[in-house]
């Protein structure tokens, strides 16, 4: 991998979904625009489509199963130091990997049956302070417009990079401080004017009953600590999201962090990242999210057979979390200054090269 | 554009599958059921305009490669987000071997 660094003029980002670059990346066709894709015959394509229900089954009782035991081991042992390593694990598996459940049950894809996504997809929204309806179509746009500027309303990581911000992620802190104000402030207010760009209409009140319902939960869990006087309901209900949030954000700050942005093409703007065995399970295989962008019809267990279908074509993973960081934070550093930088993926020899119409809107819109 | 054109042959849709069919400038999908029937719809979804062909058919549903916006090819009904509107459906017949649908 190299580093690439434009000669263009400095570009200026504007994060905001209702500001300039949103406006530019539409008229510029980087909205909504057309995604390479590897070729893949349709008839595997269809194999690795397939749903069933056996995986994530199996996976949310153990998932589910976990959460049960450390909550019980922390209760028993609340008051000691024992508690601790039981909140460390019901924590991870709270607030973290509730995050993949989330995700995979919000695609659809984990079970075959439509009802046990939902259910797991309403389970971990609450865990995570997520607005169930709205974050549904805030990921659909980061799929539409994955890391474009002024559309995608899920880049964790702006340029310049606030590099404090990214390491009060780890803490849950910041999460915590926009989730929670803003499961409130739709409850009793609605949806905001950037909530309101991805949002369909017709959705607007189901997003605010189910604001509602989050809210309704907290009010009581902090009912019952009160009344107990004691903070073991907070500690397993609402908290983890502070000390249980860090292995979500381990993992998935490296889906996109350092590449490239305002592009069309997932081998520029994403990263797979080769994971031990307990990170895949408590990410849900998310590790190969180039291919997952690519094909995000292909459920999270067919991942590492599509990896190995088209790792031909793609940039080479990087073979550890902590190779992955090493490499990238010498850019961070250096967007601090320049922010045009980036970290440029390089292709094996056997992949379809980059296409220029698939990552030079930046110039047509200069040229224009 | 009038009346019924032919738009592949039968065989060249798999069982519970579906493909591509373009004509004067318009997309269409076309489905094989798992019972053996045919069906047509609009082939780009009404989310953000994905051709459907790529997509996955379970039993009456076809489900957009992009957003898993699912639709019921049969009906072209929505049947949850990211889709919210409907998709457009048109008769099919099946005449010696090859499918043919009536694109108004």
């Amino acid at each position: 991998m190299s580093i690439a660094e434009g000669q263009r003029a400095k570009t200026v980002r504007d994060y905001s979904l209702v500001g300039v670059s949103a406006r530019e990346a539409v008229e510029s066709g980087l909205a909504a625009a057309e995604w390479y894709h590897t070729d893949i015959a349709r008839k595997e394509m269809k194999a690795l489509m397939q749903r069933s229900d056996g995986p994530a089954i199996r996976d949310t009782a153990i998932w589910l199963g976990v959460l049960l035991l450390s909550a019980a081991g922390a209760i028993y042992f609340w008051g000691s130091w024992w508690s601790v390593p039981f909140f460390l694990v019901y924590g991870v598996f709270y607030a973290s990997a509730s995050d993949s459940r989330w995700h995979e049950c919000g695609h659809g894809t984990a079970f075959k049956t439509r009802w046990m996504n939902d259910v797991v997809y309403q389970i971990a929204s609450f865990m995570l302070m997520r607005n169930p309806v709205t974050w549904r179509w805030s990921h659909a746009r980061h799929h539409t417009d994955t890391i474009i500027v002024g559309r995608d309303a899920e880049i964790a990581v702006m340029r310049p990079p606030d590099l404090l911000k990214a390491a009060l992620m780890f803490t849950g802190l910041l999460d915590f401080r926009y989730s929670l104000p803003g499961l409130f402030r739709q409850a009793f207010t609605g949806l905001n004017a950037e909530e309101k760009t991805y949002v369909p209409e017709m959705e607007f009140n189901k997003a605010v009953i189910a604001a509602r319902c989050h809210v309704a939960i907290y009010l009581a869990t902090i009912a019952v600590a009160l009344a107990t006087w004691s903070f073991l309901p907070l500690m397993l209900i609402g908290l983890p999201r502070l000390y249980g949030s860090w292995h979500m954000v381990l993992t998935g700050l490296l889906q996109h962090i350092g590449l490239a942005d305002n592009v069309t093409d997932h081998r520029l703007n994403t990263r797979t990242v080769y994971m031990n065995p307990i990170s895949r399970f408590i990410y849900w295989n998310m590790n190969y999210h180039v291919e997952h962008h690519m094909f995000p019809m292909v459920p999270y267990h067919a991942l590492p057979r599509l990896h190995a279908m088209i790792k031909h074509d793609l940039p080479e993973p990087n073979p550890s979390m902590w190779h992955a960081y090493r490499e990238v934070w010498p850019v961070l550093l250096k967007q601090l200054r320049y922010e045009d930088h980036y970290l440029r993926r390089e292709l094996p020899l056997t992949a379809r090269p980059y296409r220029g119409e698939f990552h030079d809107f930046e110039l047509a819109a200069a040229a224009e | 554009m009038a009346g019924w054109i032919e738009a592949c042959g039968a065989d060249d849709v798999d069982e519970e599958d579906v493909i591509r069919f373009d004509h004067e400038g318009r997309t269409f999908a076309i489905y094989r059921s798992p019972d053996d029937e045919y069906f047509a719809t609009d082939g780009l979804c009404t989310h953000e305009k994905i051709h459907l062909a790529d997509g996955l058919v379970m039993d009456d549903i076809i489900e957009c490669p992009k957003h898993n916006g699912r639709f019921n090819y049969k009906t072209g009904a929505a049947k949850g987000a990211p889709v919210c509107v409907n998709l457009k459906t048109y008769p099919v017949k099946v005449e010696g071997g090859r499918v043919m649908i009536d694109v108004g």
